[in-house]
């Protein structure tokens, strides 16, 4: 029993990274209805920024957020300009379409660069405090990943506050909904995209971060990191950035359940059977309006 | 105030509008009429930016707005009430509303414009934290012109306002326009409602198969039997 109970715990403490990861997808996805196929990757590089902070100048992970959201920031701020602001000049329809082609080939790129520069080694950052635990009821907490999880809150907090407070963050909740309409109230439209898809890469940076101190990255790890985002931005719908928190924690919840029950491989069985069901029975998702 | 010469416009090969003149002076209450794909829709989409005409010129106060991008025409003082209302569903009629004074002429004078808008439309003061896809037709036409009223504009476009309202509600709005029309706003009223419109208005332009048709002042075409026939029914007295 107590053993099932610490998996669960830790599906927990994942899910939250889960519900981070998502975050950054489903916002780009909701405002320029455009896929990043390639935010795995942004959430890979924004782990590197954090180890080579830590390996090179012992920056502590969680102090390097200050550097990597901002960094990452600015990443997007480049790759809109350079990729993604192309593929929204077209007709809404389309635009998945060309963001995959783009978003693939980006993924690609990245992986690449990533084995050359780095090594393809798996790679974690260990603080002195790695290893601290919080015993609870008999369950072992780590402390890393539980600051992980609340941090993970704490930023999908200050989004859904960033949304609904800052003008800014109302136009891009516009912008999701009716463009045509944002622009006819005199919202720089593009503008909102750029912003929207600069947070959101800001976002991958910050979930790549808790990645690294948590886990592990290793220049593979993109394309399951956006799986896991998608499939909870499928579980959770589009809108509600605390609901798409709450899929990731359910994601990890349903992973560890699944691995304690029908055994250690079926782990990422669970989200894929997740996906095709929520398509199926409630395709605009858990939590959307 | 606004000046329209000549404007062809096509989706694709297909040609909307051509040749189309209009103009709007100070103060006035202007209606375009027409029927279902005319162009009026067309033409309002050419005016806000939406859609670049393929020849001719929109002009307002002056300055022609060809290159001038939408969000940017707004700014100048034209706001447009969209063809079915257009509101931001998910967000509360509040928020719809400030989003209207997003424009830097507009931002400084939000909390004056919501009291305007408020002063307007008094149930929308009790309704403002709602959601706006849970307001009834009349309600959400409210919010849809409050939104545009809070751009703070020199001219007011709206398309078919009435579409859809109780005619006892068709008659509170057009009651509405014309005290904003009084308070210094020019009005350019796309309307199928062709009897409200012509009341309201003092000119009117007749758009048919993307072509001006007609236009004169509004008592005059409320005369003419040809209007009176295609327009009001053959019933009319």
């Amino acid at each position: 029993m107590n053993a099932f109970l610490q998996q669960l715990v830790l599906g927990l403490l994942i899910g939250g990274l889960y519900g981070l990861a998502a975050a950054g997808l489903s916002l780009v996805f909701g405002v320029l209805k455009v896929l990043n196929v390639a935010h795995g990757q942004l959430i890979m590089l924004g782990g590197y920024g954090a180890f080579w902070l830590f390996a090179l100048w012992g920056l502590d992970p969680f102090a390097s957020l200050a550097l990597v959201v901002p960094g990452a920031l600015v990443l997007g701020v480049i790759l809109y300009g350079a990729l993604f602001g192309w593929v929204v000049r077209a007709h809404e329809e389309t635009r998945v379409k060309n963001s995959l082609l783009i978003g693939f080939g980006l993924a690609l790129a990245l992986d690449g660069a990533a084995v050359r520069l780095w090594t393809a080694d798996e790679r974690s950052i260990t603080t002195g405090y790695a290893g601290a635990v919080f015993e609870f009821g008999g369950l072992a907490v780590p402390l890393v990943r539980l600051a992980s999880l609340a941090l993970a809150f704490a930023l999908i907090g200050g989004l859904h506050l960033l949304l609904r407070r800052w003008r800014w963050g109302r136009a891009i909740r516009a912008t999701a909904e009716d463009w045509e309409a944002a622009l006819m109230t005199g919202i720089d439209v593009r503008r909102a995209y750029l912003l929207a898809f600069a947070i959101g890469t800001a976002l991958a940076g910050a979930a790549g971060t808790l990645v690294s101190v948590g886990y592990s990255i290793s220049p593979s790890i993109g394309l399951e990191w956006t799986l896991k985002a998608l499939i909870v931005v499928v579980l959770a719908g589009l809108g509600s950035m605390l609901g798409t928190f709450v899929g990731g924690l359910v994601l990890g919840l349903a992973e560890a359940l699944s691995a304690t029950v029908f055994g250690g491989p079926y782990r990422e069985v669970v989200g894929l059977v997740i996906f095709f069901v929520v398509l199926v029975a409630r395709p605009q998702g858990l939590f959307a309006r | 105030m606004l000046e329209v010469q000549a404007v062809e416009a096509a989706y694709g090969p297909f040609l909307a509008l051509s040749g189309v003149t209009l103009t709007i002076h100070p103060g006035e209450i202007v209606a375009l009429l027409g029927p279902n794909g005319a162009g009026k829709t067309t033409l309002i989409r050419c005016i806000t930016g939406l859609l670049r005409p393929r020849a001719g010129l929109v002009r307002f106060e002056g300055e022609p707005l060809g290159d001038v991008p939408a969000h940017a025409i707004v700014e100048r003082g034209l706001a447009v009430v969209p063809e079915g209302r257009r509101l931001f569903g998910a967000m509360t009629v509040e928020e719809n509303l400030e989003l209207g004074a997003f424009v830097p002429r507009a931002r400084s004078r939000r909390a004056a414009g919501l009291e305007r808008v408020y002063a307007i439309f008094p149930v929308l003061r009790g309704s403002r934290r709602q959601i706006a896809s849970a307001l009834s037709g009349g309600q959400q036409q409210m919010v849809a012109i409050g939104r545009a009223l809070m751009a703070n504009p020199r001219l007011l476009v709206l398309d078919e306002p009435s579409l859809g309202l109780a005619p006892l509600l068709v008659e509170s709005i057009f009651e509405v326009l014309r005290e904003i029309n009084a308070s210094g706003v020019s009005i350019l009223l796309v309307e199928q409602n062709v009897q409200a419109a012509l009341t309201l208005s003092r000119r009117a332009y007749i758009l048919e198969a993307g072509r001006m048709a007609g236009e004169g002042s509004a008592a005059a075409l409320l005369d003419d039997a040809r209007v009176r026939r295609a327009y009001l029914g053959p019933l009319a007295p």
